[in-house]
């Protein structure tokens, strides 16, 4: 069995220990700039593995969802000003979390139930969230506190990835990496994993099996949402304390790219994730050593350069979920 | 029971039945249970499993069943035989919930309420081997069969180990081999129905439906799958099976309903039955119109075929060595049963499929390496067989419709501008002599009725005066009216010194419209006669493949 899974996954295995021991490598021989910048591309990377699994879950049950940019934006909002408002922190997570899953719920249900172009409906989420965050954004207002963070016991001690991942840390990280290694178990090992996939890749199939092709879409769509929220309310509430028009700033986006990336896979997704924030911490790193003289605007396109690049070479290497985008008829095989 | 309103259903006498067909029916790999085993065949027949009464589904104005009523008894294997859009398909979606009937009753051992879906269906114990393949590509054989079902571990995590197990002992128990760890889309079709048989039999089925299982098999995975058949109706299963080969039919059925235009038009007990018999169900109807034609008068060769080999979508042989001359001012009719390469003929004169081997000439120009376009302007019409696909395009006007082969050329484009007024003029003139009946020539082609629109492709493909005409089943799904209109104008067409190529189904349509008769088994012709002197019965026989 470990053989087999060895020969299988040789090239992610080699990869992966390359990359592993360049960073170590890295990490103590720049000993000056590399945490801060392993620091900073971990939290560029939170909320993007955050709605790359909210993409993930989306298109492996056949659902395209490009909303998460809007979805992102509208819980950063309300979390942030419903902890203002409220004085906790808790009311705001949760009001957070709680617009993302109605957001979802909206996506699921015009492109599900209503048969609605998915893509439409998702620009529609979009222009919503925009504009509703625009409009009643009161500037001036300021959360109740700092969200708590902590260190992770014994994990927190390994070196560098304790310091980078598990030191310090606040509770929307440790959701990232439990929520990438929970949807991962739960989509290739469990029950509602296979149902989902065969939803996302041959609906009729599932149909013909049983299956409430319909229904389980809904429900995965609906509740993906709470993790695109969790990714808004990180950016207001924990990154920084503050909201901003316009915030999100294409990270919904970007979250497509690295899904596509992370060939639908949410474990793959993560890595894609990191990777990105590195770029962005690299794109950050030239900026201030001053080392190269570019314009900032230029640096921070590079994370979007890479974008296109790796996409390029990722396009007819990965597969999509072969239904993904057409809406279910029943008897309509 | 609508049974043999039309038809006499005189069993047939035993010299007329095929000793071929009794050969298959009778092989080894097909494997003969005696009736004590079986349970049927001497009178011995179960409860009734599955009773519809009365069950009528239309799509818009298109009647799919038209109160259809059957019934299907324990260890029983009923065919349900009839030819390309029947209503074969509909009527089983309806049994297996994936269509809601408009109307009747489907009483499943006793239980009337109406299904709601294929979940309640498998919970009724019906289990279903769809025409399209149910399975998703990318996963294993293991995953496929135990979807919807899945054993699990700890309430919810998947139990692969036991799922591998299922396929192993379902496998050997009925001697169907398949690697529950092999991915769906790497296996051969034969491998995929195996699986798709497999995985219907991983639930408790006690009616088990198979829509066209043999389409993709060849013979002797056929017979391996008939042979399937037979082991479980000896053991309680009732089967329903879907077809339009006669062999199957003859080899396996207990009894066999045929239908037609979506209602049943007759019932049989398959023995007291054979092929020639069910293919006139089958193919004929009792609308025969006389046509009132001259003799005809043949010109010179238009068309010749020779040794002409075509593959099918599937990429198996469907054109066999197929040889035919068709001669200025006569019609040619290509009688058989559906399936045997009409199709890919028609498609492959057209332009449409590619060639393997042989040729296809008209007049000096090679038609084996000619596009539709260029077909088009050598001079041949082509009445395409799927009207909706091939003939029209729907959200167009007629007017477009009708010039849709020439409306770059003048006078209907002058220097690359269309000229509207051009095409209005000839469209409303074509519209009246082709009495195509709608409210201007403006009207998108989809609002036209089913006749309405054949007569439009008739009339843009006749109207060129073509050296060669085509017309591949031109009466299906057409009201009558239509039918002895678009009969007349073929005739016309020949009158005026066309060759025409008429591929049918319905024998009728051929014996009263063709000059000469050429019956078409297994992709070539068997054999070719005057129409005058052709018997029906002989044409039966060898559309069956007794020759």
């Amino acid at each position: 069995m470990t053989t087999s899974w060895l020969t299988k996954n040789r090239t992610n295995v080699v990869v992966g220990a390359v990359v592993l021991v360049a960073a170590y490598i890295f990490y103590y021989a720049q000993n000056d700039i590399a945490p801060s910048m392993y620091a900073s591309a971990w939290g560029y990377a939170i909320p993007l593995v955050l709605a790359a699994l909210v993409g993930v879950i989306g298109e492996r049950s056949g659902v395209v969802n490009i909303g998460i940019e809007g979805q992102m934006l509208v819980a950063a909002f309300a979390g942030f000003f419903a902890a203002a408002y409220s004085g906790s922190l808790l009311v705001g997570v949760l009001a957070g979390i709680g617009s993302g899953l109605i957001l979802g719920g909206f996506l699921a249900w015009t492109s599900v139930k209503w048969r609605m172009d998915q893509i439409i409906a998702g620009v529609v989420l979009n222009i919503v969230a925009t504009g509703i965050t625009s409009f009643y954004y009161t500037p001036g207002q300021v959360l109740p506190g700092l969200m708590p963070s902590f260190d992770v016991p014994v994990l927190s001690s390994i070196p560098l990835i304790g310091d980078v991942f598990f030191t310090g840390t606040s509770i929307f990280a440790t959701l990232a990496i439990l929520a990438a290694i929970g949807v991962h178990i739960a989509l290739f090992h469990s029950r509602w994993g296979l149902r989902t996939r065969a939803v996302g890749e041959y609906p009729s199939a599932a149909d013909t099996a049983g299956i409430n092709v319909e229904w389980l879409r809904i429900v995965n769509v609906t509740l993906a949402g709470s993790l695109a929220g969790c990714a808004g309310v990180y950016l207001s509430m924990d990154a920084s304390s503050s909201f901003e028009r316009g915030m999100v700033a294409g990270r919904g986006f970007l979250a497509l790219a690295i899904m596509i990336m992370g060939a639908w896979r949410p474990l793959r997704a993560f890595v894609m994730a990191i990777f990105f924030g590195f770029i962005n911490a690299v794109a950050s790193q030239l900026q201030q050593s001053g080392n190269i003289d570019l314009p900032p605007q230029l640096t921070g396109t590079l994370p979007f350069v890479v974008t296109i690049i790796v996409l390029a070479v990722a396009a007819g290497r990965v597969r999509a979920p072969a239904a993904v985008g057409q809406p279910y008829v029943k008897g309509d095989q | 029971m609508p049974e043999e309103i039309e038809y006499d259903p005189r069993p047939a006498p035993a010299d007329t039945r095929p000793d071929h067909l009794e050969a298959i029916a009778t092989t080894d790999a097909v494997r003969e249970l005696p009736p004590e085993i079986s349970g049927f065949g001497e009178g011995v027949v179960g409860e009734v499993v599955l009773d519809i009464t009365g069950l009528s589904k239309s799509f818009g104005r298109v009647r799919a069943n038209r109160d259809i009523s059957f019934t299907v008894r324990r260890g029983e294997i009923v065919a349900l035989l009839g030819e390309n859009g029947a209503g074969k398909s509909t009527l089983v979606n309806q049994i297996f919930g994936l269509i809601t009937p408009d109307a009747g009753t489907v009483s499943v051992q006793g239980d009337t309420t109406p299904i709601s879906g294929p979940h309640d269906a498998i919970r009724r114990g019906i289990g279903m081997v769809h025409q399209h393949f149910q399975l998703v590509p990318v996963m294993t054989v293991a995953e496929n069969m135990m979807l919807g079902h899945e054993p699990t571990r700890a309430g919810a995590m998947l139990d692969i180990e036991s799922a591998r197990e299922m396929v192993r002992t379902l496998a050997a128990k009925h001697r169907l081999a398949v690697d529950p760890d092999a991915e769906v889309e790497d296996l051969p079709v034969g491998t995929q129905q195996r699986v798709e048989i497999l995985k219907a039999l991983s639930r408790k089925v006690d009616l088990l439906i198979l829509d066209e299982p043999t389409a993709v098999l060849t013979p002797q995975e056929t017979d391996e799958l008939l042979g399937v058949m037979k082991e479980l109706a000896a053991s309680g299963t009732s089967i329903v099976f879907i077809t339009h080969k006669l062999r199957e039919v003859l080899a396996v059925s207990d009894r066999v309903y045929v239908l037609r235009q979506g209602t049943v038009c007759g019932e049989v007990e398959t023995k007291n039955t054979d092929a020639r018999e069910l293919a006139t169900l089958m193919v004929g109807r009792e609308v025969v119109l006389s046509i009132d034609k001259e003799e005809a008068t043949p010109g010179e060769t238009v068309l010749a075929i020779e040794d002409l080999h075509v593959k099918d979508d599937r990429d198996l042989p469907a054109v066999n060595g197929f040889s035919l001359e068709v001669r200025a001012g006569e019609i040619v009719g290509v009688a058989g049963v559906e399936g045997n390469g009409q199709r890919e003929l028609v498609e492959a004169l057209a332009g449409m499929r590619k060639v393997v081997s042989g040729s296809m000439r008209l007049g000096d120009l090679d038609l084996t390496k000619a596009n539709p376009h260029q077909t088009h302007h050598a001079g041949v019409g082509h009445i395409p067989e799927d009207r909706e696909k091939h003939g029209l395009v729907a959200a167009y006007s007629i007017a477009d419709n009708l010039v849709l082969n020439e409306f770059d050329q003048p006078p209907y484009a002058k220097s690359g501008v269309r000229q509207f007024d051009a095409v209005r003029e000839y469209a409303e003139k074509v519209r009246a002599e082709f009495d195509i009946r709608s409210s201007s020539v403006g009207q998108t082609a989809a609002s036209l009725s089913g006749g309405n629109k054949q007569k439009v492709v008739v009339a843009r493909e006749m109207s060129f005066t073509p050296k060669l005409l085509m017309a591949a089943q031109p009466t299906r799904g057409v009201d009558v009216g239509s039918i002895e209109f678009i009969h007349r104008r073929i005739v016309d067409a020949r009158d005026a010194g066309a060759g025409v190529l008429l591929v049918s189904a319905e024998l009728d349509e051929i014996l009263s419209l063709a000059d000469r008769v050429a019956v078409v088994h297994g992709g070539k012709v068997v054999a070719e006669m005057a129409c005058v002197s052709a018997d029906r019965t002989e044409i039966g026989r060898l559309m069956a493949g007794d020759h």
